[in-house]
Parts: structure tokens; sequence; C-alpha cells
């Protein structure tokens, strides 16, 4: 005979591993996801410990306040960190030029003149552009971009600041332009259309009432892409050199943090030498640079949201 | 009596309407600019690599010789990388996102691991690299390891990961879970039979992308020491290895100009990988998303 359906009830609830499970599971996915949480603070740790360690065998003054960075010096080694940080806002300079023009302009062809077919044809290829290895990017740039600088201005060296920016900046175009054209398309239809209704060509519109309305959207994504540019490490490790100089020279070899910390851990700087813990330090303050970007553009898209 | 002029209006407006088309033209050749650096990209790529690639490329190993020099060692590095990462990554990514979507209340403690996730997301892979060396290959004494690599890339795309599953678990009507509630199943079951089967389409078409940046990611591996002269296959994750990216850097910044079209052949090997990740998405995302 068949149990009723009482009966099957009462033996389900009576089975024990199922409540065991049920209240097993929320504490395992509990610690699951704080391995994201204790990611982030084994990277500050990590970071912190380290740099710690680097700033007892060289002072924090020479470090924060030096001009020279010369860690493979044989007579006197200099850890001041301007030059490189000098060389990280060189390329981020250059790629900002060519990627923030580029990806609003796209924002506001996608969004305000592009028909439905257009945007679907043209919206894959930007994130093509996105998926592009940044190794891919390197070479291009040393071997493609660069030459054709060279053939137009031959001060340019092998080595320099424009050709990495310049790919940077190609690739954070479909970040600002996705992030751009989000803003954009969620200013409501009704105020777009009420502007066209009153006889306002395309141009004002995109100008004068989506632009104004999904700035700090806009803002954000620009924020955001300087970040990616900061800490973009391939292309300008192929391409940007290893010479770290503090000056306004942007067709010579120069070096950038992430670049650095690259040539570092390419040769075998041996573990607890000073130059092994430098990149700890160059690293926290590369860190340091990208988190107050993203807290800023995560603020600017929350302060000054729009609210229809 | 004319209440408009017309010829009035047709001359303001022309000024504006020829502004406009400027601007359209303008837009549109900045786009297109985006796309043509595409096109250019893969154009070089494909001339300067073709005559490269053949099947004793893909089954040479490393060589001081450009005509010698293969890509099996950093292929096969790059598959036993990969049996790494996708385990780790999509079991860490999905479990967070269930708990997050799922199990968490709304207090300060589910704020804190929802902004740290997006806060993660932006730290460069450099830094992801510098915390793998500390860590995996010191401090857990792996060594320049499959494990080791396999680790921190599971640590750098995990952020992605979460959120493309938490977005996939949330577009989960409620009507199915109230449905399976209502018949007496308890969360867990609700949870395992209802919710992951609808959603698992969208968490895999966001993890494979999210894998398929893991493949072509080169700074962690330069930082955590991944060598680039491989001349054996590994046979356990314990073992050192190489991968596509590595092997394509160390081509690219040799001088000679043999080697440059040693590295484009990588890189073809290296984008028609991702090609057939990303076709596997696409794939996924048609065939599978179901809308309620």
């Amino acid at each position: 005979m068949r149990p009723s359906v009482q009966e099957m009830i009462a033996q389900s609830n009576g089975k024990k591993s199922k409540k065991v499970i049920e209240k097993i599971i929320p504490v395992v996915l509990f610690l699951i996801a704080s391995v994201s949480v204790l990611t982030t603070v084994g990277i500050v740790i990590t970071l912190i410990l380290e740099t710690i360690t680097f700033f007892t065998r060289v002072p924090v003054a020479d470090f924060l306040f030096g001009t020279t960075w010369l860690p493979f010096s044989n007579k006197e080694e200099l850890y001041g960190i301007w030059p490189l940080i000098l060389g990280t806002l060189k390329v981020t300079a250059i790629a900002v030029v060519v990627a923030v023009p580029i990806g609003i302009s796209a924002a506001i062809y996608l969004s305000e003149y592009a028909s439905e077919p257009v945007r679907r044809t043209i919206k894959p290829v930007l994130e093509i552009l996105a998926g592009v290895p940044t190794i891919v990017y390197g070479f291009f740039a040393l071997t493609f971009v660069t030459p054709v600088l060279q053939s137009f201005f031959p001060d340019v060296k092998i080595f320099n600041a424009i050709s990495p920016g310049i790919v940077v900046g190609i690739m954070i175009v479909p970040m600002i332009a996705s992030l751009s054209e989000d803003a954009m398309t969620s200013v409501p239809r009704q105020i777009r259309e009420g502007a066209l209704a009153m006889g306002s060509t395309k141009l004002e519109v995109a100008m004068k009432i989506t632009l104004p309305a999904a700035f700090s959207g806009i803002i954000a994504s620009v924020v955001l892409a300087i970040s990616r540019a900061i800490g973009e490490t391939m292309i300008v490790s192929l391409a940007g050199g290893s010479t770290p100089r503090f000056d306004g020279n942007f067709t010579d070899s120069i070096q950038t943090m992430t670049a650095y910390i690259v040539q570092v851990s390419k040769g075998d700087a041996g573990y607890g030498t000073t130059i092994y813990y430098s990149i700890y330090a160059v690293g926290f303050t590369l860190f340091l640079f990208t988190m107050i970007m993203n807290i800023l553009a995560g603020y600017l898209s929350k302060r000054f949201r729009e609210e229809y | 009596m004319k209440y408009i002029e017309q010829d009035l209006v047709i001359q303001r407006m022309s000024g504006r309407k020829i502004l406009n088309l400027i601007f359209k033209v303008l837009f549109l050749f900045a786009t297109s600019l985006a796309l043509l650096a595409l096109a250019i990209l893969l154009f070089r790529i494909v001339t300067q690599g073709a005559g490269h690639l053949s099947i004793d490329f893909i089954q040479n190993f490393a060589s001081r010789f450009p005509e010698k020099a293969g890509i099996k060692a950093a292929l096969v590095g790059s598959l036993w990388l990969m049996a790494v990462v996708a385990p780790t990554s999509i079991i860490l990514g999905v479990g967070s996102a269930i708990y997050l979507e799922e199990y968490a209340k709304k207090n300060k403690v589910t704020t804190f691991i929802q902004v740290n996730i997006s806060n993660l997301a932006g730290v460069p892979s450099v830094v992801f690299g510098l915390l793998g060396l500390t860590i995996f290959v010191r401090a857990l004494a792996l060594g320049n390891s499959i494990l080791a690599a396999g680790f921190t890339m599971s640590l750098l795309i995990l952020p992605v990961i979460i959120v493309a599953s938490q977005e996939a678990i949330r577009s989960v009507p409620a009507e199915l879970r109230d449905a399976s509630y209502g018949m007496g199943a308890t969360k867990w079951q609700t949870i395992v039979r209802i919710i992951l089967p609808a959603a698992i389409p969208g968490i895999l078409t966001g993890s494979i992308l999210a894998l398929s940046r893991a493949i072509g990611e080169t700074a962690p591996l330069i930082v955590i020491g991944v060598p680039v002269i491989i001349q054996f296959l590994p046979s356990g994750v314990m073992d050192t290895f190489t991968a596509l990216p590595m092997q394509i850097y160390d081509w690219s910044s040799r001088p000679q100009q043999e080697f440059q079209q040693v590295a484009a052949a990588g890189i073809i090997v290296l984008m028609a990988f991702l090609l057939f990740m990303n076709s596997i998405a696409v794939f996924i995302r048609n065939k599978f998303h179901k809308r309620y």
C-alpha cells in the first residue's frame, strides 16, 4: 500500500540529513563569499607588510619626495618614486586625449543617432576591442604604432610614451563608450522626445538634454577608464621602455610603475633584496592610485545620479 | 495674414540642420576610428603571423631559432591553467553569488561584501600577481606551479563571475521560486533544482567570458615568476609551466625581426582560442536563453 501524503511529509521531516544540509549550506556559502573579502584583505596586508619592510631600508621621505629612481645602480641606489609616477601619468594623459573624444563621440552616436541595426552591429565589435588581450595590444604598439610614428616624427625612439599612450587609449575606448552609452540611454525618452517635439535637432538634444543629464555617469566612466589606464601593464612594458625619467619628454624611453614591477619580476631579483621589496612599495602606490579612482567613480555615479 | 514666415524659419533652421549633420558625421567618424583600429590590428597580425603558422609551430617546443620555435608547451600550459582556473573560479563565484542573492540578509556585512567585490574588480592585474607571489608562491610554498598561477588567476576573475552569476540568478522569476516553496521544497532544494538550472546559461556565458580574460592575462604570470623556455609538458598541477601570453611576450620582446613573426603566429593561436571560447558563450546565450 502506498503511504498517505501525511505519512510522506512526516517521513520527510523526520530525515535528519535534510535538516543538517539546510543548516550547513548557508554557512559554507558564506565562507565561499568571504573569499572575495579575504582577497582584498590579503592584497592590502601583503602590500602594507612588504612595503614596511622596504621602508626599514629606504627612508620614507626619499621614496615620497625623491626624483631619481635608480635601483640597479652599483654605487648608490636611489628610490624616488616620482619618475615612475610621471611615466604612468604621461601614458595615461595620452590615453585620455585619445580615448575621451572617441569614446564619448561613439556613445553619442550610438545612443542618439544610430538606428537599431547599426547599434547591434557596432556594439559587439566594440566588445571585441575590449576583449583583445593586452599583450596583443602591446605587440601592436611595438610593431605597428611606433614605426608609423617614427615615419612621421623621426625624433621618436623605439621605446616612448606616445605609442603605448595611443594604444592604451584604444584599449579604454570601449569602456568609455559602453558605460557612457548606458548613462545616456538611461535618460528617459520623454525628455528627449519633448525636446525633439519643440523643434530641436538631434545634436541639440544630445548637447543640451542628454549630455547634462548623463554627465555624472560619463565622468564616472572616464574616471574608471583612467584607473584601467594607470594599472595597464603589458602595453607599457613592451612599448614604453624601462628608463625612469623625471622630465616632460614624451619621445624617449620611459618607465611606468607597472612596467617596473614587470622588469624586476622578469629578472631574478633575489628574494629579500631591497629591489624585491621595492616592487611592493611601487605596487602599493599603484594600488592607492587605482583605488582612489575607483572610489571616486563610484561616488560620482551615485552622488550625482539624477532620478526621474 | 501670415503667422509664420516660412523663409525666415527655413533660413534659421538650415544652419542648425547643417551643424547637426556635421556633428553626426563627426561622431560616426570617431566611432569608425575605433573600428578601424581593430581592423588594422587584426589585419597586421594575420599578415605577419600567417606565414609562420604551421603544424610544426603547434607541435614544436620553444627554441632559440625563430624558424624552429613552436608553441606546444605554452598551448598545453594554458590548457592546464584553465583546468585549475575553471573549477576554482566557478565554484567560488557561483557559491558567492548564491549566498549574496539567496541567503544574505540586507545588512552592513552584505553591503560590505558587495562593495568589496566591485572594488576588487578594479584592482590592476599586476597587483594580483603580487598577491599570488606572496601568498601562493612563497607562503604556501607552491612555487611557480600551475596551481599557484591558477589560484591567482581565479581570484583575478572572481569578481566578474560573481557579478555575472548574480545577474543570472536575479533574473530567475520569483514565481518559479514561490511555486517550488509552495510544493514543499526546502530552500536548498529550490536553489539546486529550480534556480540554478534556470540561471545556468547566464552563469556559463559570464564564466566563459571571464575565463577568456584569464587566458589572455600576462602580468600576474610574469610577477609570480612563470618561466618561458620550457622543453617539457607538465604532468601535474604542481609542475612548472608556461602559457600562451607569456610565450608571446617573450617573443615580442626579442630584438630579432624574425621573432616578431613568431609572436604574431602565437597571437593568432591565442586569438583563435579566445574566438572559440567566445563563440561557445554566444552559442549558449542564444540557444538556452529563456525569456520568462
